[in-house]
């Protein structure tokens, strides 16, 4: 591969730490990202992993471009992107989409669905393939809505489903890279455990690139390609994902996968072969 | 003193200049010629350009301001010679009206206005409080329905309708109250109390009333916070849940509330001073808008902004002792 | 003797519908020293059960069944009867340490409320001595001077630290810890698990945790009850509901876990007992409260 699709190069990002300032000092500056570059090829799926305080969805935010950055670069395709002007950063937009963590809350509670997925075409003045009705109708099915629901509000729909409306509004523009910052991790676990086979499933047949923001090693483990761990605003190691996983070098990879709780894999075995031989009994 | 104070005082201070400068600026347009006021009837153009001048009328926008502000600090002489008049500092300006400094004019009617307010606030908090708790301990019994629909029926009073049908039942028509007459409180403490209730009443029945329904909102609030029922978990008996968990973080936002409101009473002032005819710094200022004397206006909107910029900081500062999240950390 | 026997617990919530179970019928039992996991997912009445044990349940709602500690019944309990209970016999920890908190008093204040509560008499220098005590045994270093802080100037690991020093200052019998760690780093997750096993091997406080993580009860108890509606589906060893859970809704929750040794495949919908995405129980937290 030539390019990659989206590539992050040397991202810093401060923020001026409150009360601190006064009518002539500045304030002093809290770094939360530190001198971060990834990169991520089509199709791929490269997770940002790490604790709170990380920095790791600020980094999401500066690649997406709600953020600016304080210095380095964002590119798209080749493309720097780090400076562009609001005319510009709509088209971005449409190559670069979100799905945040709170579905109820990044939802516009007074909005329908249809109002809340066709809204991203409308702020880029697009016109909508085949009208509103009939394009969220298909956006709907995509994500394993009823399509029927189309005049409902977010309030109307479990946290799930609530969920798959966040990820249709993402995909009306048709982007190439979807953000997901802590996507799932709001999300029970048969709940979450869905919205996660759809999202490997968009992946493999629309081609999908993903960021995928997440505190939860083991969600991680189920949908990235590609893994970076990061601390204290800093990348401290990154590597295809089973190596990470199997053979983490840094320190702090180890020390992270140590404390993640798991059920015992005997166990875990045990109970597939009862479950085969209760499946073969029955059968 | 800690550096957040000096940042409040020091942008305190920027704020009221800014005040200065804005009723200075809308005074400056809109004032009559107060040399015309004082020539008098029989006046020539000759004598006006002439006070005109002895005043420092004839000078350029700033240098007057100029003039103004170092005169609230240092006192100024208005004119000249036989004419002239002292002024001392603090220097609000000088009623040629009155032939008075506007700052002996607001001294003299402090006392009164100041009584009226403190007993009001008084009167107000114990009253909201004791309200809004009861309503909260209370909440959905008829005792809270009925303290609901009171607050509400005061708050659409006007306090100007009120203070007539006060005066008309308890004093003319019940005889309960005498009729204010001009007593100190050493001589008289009967009569003087007698003279104050009212108005005391007057004032305070709005923030009253709303005082009783923020405190009954907070109260709620807090209760459904999970520290109150840690607190619970904890085996503590309700009396000191309440007293302990609630009611310290319900009332804290009250604090500051009072203090806006407390240092914008002058507003307050001027109705109810008026209406019951209580010579205070409330009906000074309704008295000089009626009049059209400036000075003393602008003398009493200076007065108000400062109160209110004094109470923002007093507000701050006490906010900082009774929260520790906002205290500095060392 | 059994230490918590809970029979037929039942917390009903009147609505405009009708009366509606949070939790039903619901059995428990704990041994001294042992360990309970409650496991299930938002609205499977979990943190009602911990509530309604306690005899915390909100005030509307109705609780009818057995719940004893030792050799006494609790329902039915007089308030006052029942705060001897509550902070001395049966402590809280709860899921959120900040909110759980309270912002304005420091830590060690709380914590010497929570002793005084149950030793009338106790003077505040005893108290504090107590407080401090019960915040080095959960490692908190300087622990004479970190009494004197606020909630807001320790981190939520420490935060949750302190709570389970408030919970332990009464050396109670019984600790219910709802969600203790999911508002917590993985990390720091670990270390308040850790502490909550070395407190049950040194104190043998019985431990009810209720939790939604299903490798965290897994790593932690020895019995579990899985719950789904406010109904116990299944009870059992901790081993056996590992190995060989019996109810659908315990298989589609095992399944439904996503694993960090191993990418599975998709993985498996829970849809047993209609608790798929498309039902209503997964709202956000807490029952219909």
């Amino acid at each position: 591969m030539s390019t990659p699709l989206l590539r992050a190069t040397n991202l810093v990002k401060e923020f001026p730490v409150l009360g601190t300032g006064g009518l002539l000092r500045r304030p002093d500056t809290f770094r939360a990202v530190d001198d971060v570059s990834f990169e991520i090829n089509a199709g791929d799926t490269l997770a940002l992993v790490g604790e709170s305080g990380s920095g790791k969805s600020t980094t999401a935010r500066l690649a997406a471009r709600l953020l600016d950055v304080t210095s380095g670069t964002v590119e798209l395709d080749g493309e720097d992107v780090t400076g562009l002007g609001r005319a510009d950063l709509r088209r971005f937009r449409s190559e670069v989409q979100v799905v945040f963590q709170d579905p109820y809350s990044s939802l516009n509670p007074r909005h329908t669905v249809e109002r809340i997925v066709t809204a991203p075409l409308l702020y880029q003045q697009r016109s909508i393939p085949g009208g509103a009705r009939a394009f969220t109708r298909s956006l709907m099915e995509r994500v394993g809505l009823d399509p029927d629901h189309s005049q409902k509000y977010p309030a109307q729909f479990s946290g799930g489903q609530a969920q798959r409306i966040g990820i249709a509004r993402a995909l009306a523009v048709g982007p190439r890279v979807v953000v997901c910052d802590e996507a799932v991790s709001a999300l029970d676990v048969s709940v979450q455990a869905q919205v996660i086979n759809l999202l490997r499933e968009l992946q493999r047949e629309e081609g999908l690139t993903y960021l995928f923001i997440a505190h939860d090693l083991a969600v991680v483990r189920q949908i990235a390609t590609r893994v970076a761990v990061m601390t204290q605003g800093r990348i401290v190691e990154e590597g295809d994902r089973d190596a990470v996983f199997d053979a983490p070098q840094h320190e702090y990879t180890r020390k992270l996968l140590d404390a993640v709780p798991r059920i015992r894999p005997e166990w875990e075995r045990e109970r597939r072969r009862n479950a085969a031989l209760a499946a073969g009994a029955s059968a | 003193m800690p550096r957040f104070l000096i940042t409040r005082v020091a942008s305190g201070l920027g704020v009221l200049l800014l005040v200065c400068l804005f009723t200075y600026l809308v005074f400056f347009a809109l004032s009559p010629d107060p040399a015309v006021q004082i020539c008098g009837k029989n006046c020539t153009p000759e004598v006006i350009d002439q006070i005109r001048g002895n005043l420092g009328l004839d000078q350029p926008f700033w240098t007057q301001f100029f003039h103004f502000v170092v005169g609230i600090f240092a006192g100024r002489t208005y004119g000249e010679g036989v004419g002239a008049v002292e002024c001392a500092a603090p220097c609000l300006g000088y009623s040629f009206q009155s032939s008075q400094a506007v700052w002996d004019m607001i001294i003299q009617r402090l006392p009164v206005s100041a009584t009226i307010a403190v007993g009001a606030a008084v009167l107000w908090l114990l009253a909201g409080l004791a309200g809004g708790l009861l309503s909260a301990v209370k909440e959905g019994t008829f005792l809270d329905r009925f303290t609901t629909g009171l607050t509400l029926t005061s708050m659409s009073i006007p306090n100007y309708v009120l203070a007539l049908v006060l005066q008309y039942v308890l004093v003319v028509k019940l005889q309960w109250l005498p009729f204010p007459q001009a007593v100190a409180f050493a001589d008289d403490p009967g009569q003087w109390f007698a003279n104050f209730v009212m108005p005391w009443i007057v004032l305070a029945v709005g923030y009253a009333a709303a005082y009783t329904r923020l405190t009954r909102a907070n109260v709620l609030d807090v209760l459904r916070e999970n520290y109150v029922r840690t607190a619970y978990a904890k085996g503590l008996a309700q009396p000191l849940v309440w007293r302990r968990h609630a009611l310290r973080p319900a009332l804290t936002p009250i604090v500051t509330i009072f203090g806006m409101d407390f240092a914008g009473l002058l507003g307050g002032a001027l109705i109810t001073e008026t209406v019951f005819g209580i010579n205070g710094v409330g009906k000074m200022a309704a008295d000089s808008i009626a009049r059209n004397d400036q000075p003393v206006i602008m003398g009493v909107t200076l007065l108000a902004g400062f109160l209110v910029v004094v109470g923002n900081i007093v507000v701050d500062v006490v906010y900082t002792a009774i929260d520790p999240r906002v205290r500095v950390n060392a | 003797m059994t230490l918590l026997q809970v029979r037929d617990l039942t917390v009903t919530f009147p609505t405009p519908r009708g009366p509606l179970d949070a939790v039903r019928s619901l059995d428990l039992d704990l041994e001294p020293g042992g360990a309970l996991g409650i496991v299930g997912e938002s609205g499977s009445g979990k943190s009602m059960t911990s509530l309604a044990i306690m005899g915390l349940q909100p005030r509307a709602a109705q609780r009818t069944g057995s719940v004893r500690l030792r050799d006494q019944e609790l329902v039915g309990l007089s308030e006052a009867e029942l705060r001897r209970v509550r902070g001395d016999r049966i402590a809280m920890v709860f899921q959120d340490p900040l909110s759980s908190l309270n912002p304005y008093y420091t830590v060690g204040l709380q914590i010497e409320e929570a002793y005084r509560a149950h030793r009338p008499g106790t003077t505040r220098r005893v108290a504090r001595r107590v407080a401090i005590e019960a915040l080095e045994r959960v490692h908190i270093r300087d622990a004479a001077r970190r009494v004197d802080h606020y909630p807001h100037q320790f981190s939520g690991g420490m935060r949750q630290r302190v709570m389970i020093a408030m919970a332990l200052s009464t050396e109670p019998e019984l600790l219910i810890a709802d969600e203790p760690t999911t508002a917590l780093d993985v990390t720091v997750q670990a270390q308040i698990l850790d502490l909550l096993q070395e407190i049950r091997r040194e104190t043998g406080t019985g431990l009810v945790l209720i939790t939604h993580d299903l490798a965290v009860v897994s790593e932690v108890t020895d019995h579990i009850v899985v719950m789904k509606d406010g109904v116990c589906v299944e009870r059992g060893p901790v081993e056996q509901i590992f190995t060989d859970p019996r109810h659908a809704y315990t298989q589609a929750l095992l399944d439904a876990v996503p694993r960090i040794d191993d990418e599975i495949g998709a993985l498996r919908a829970v849809t047993a007992g209609g608790a798929g995405d498309a039902a209503a129980n997964d709202k956000k937290d807490g029952g219909p409260a």
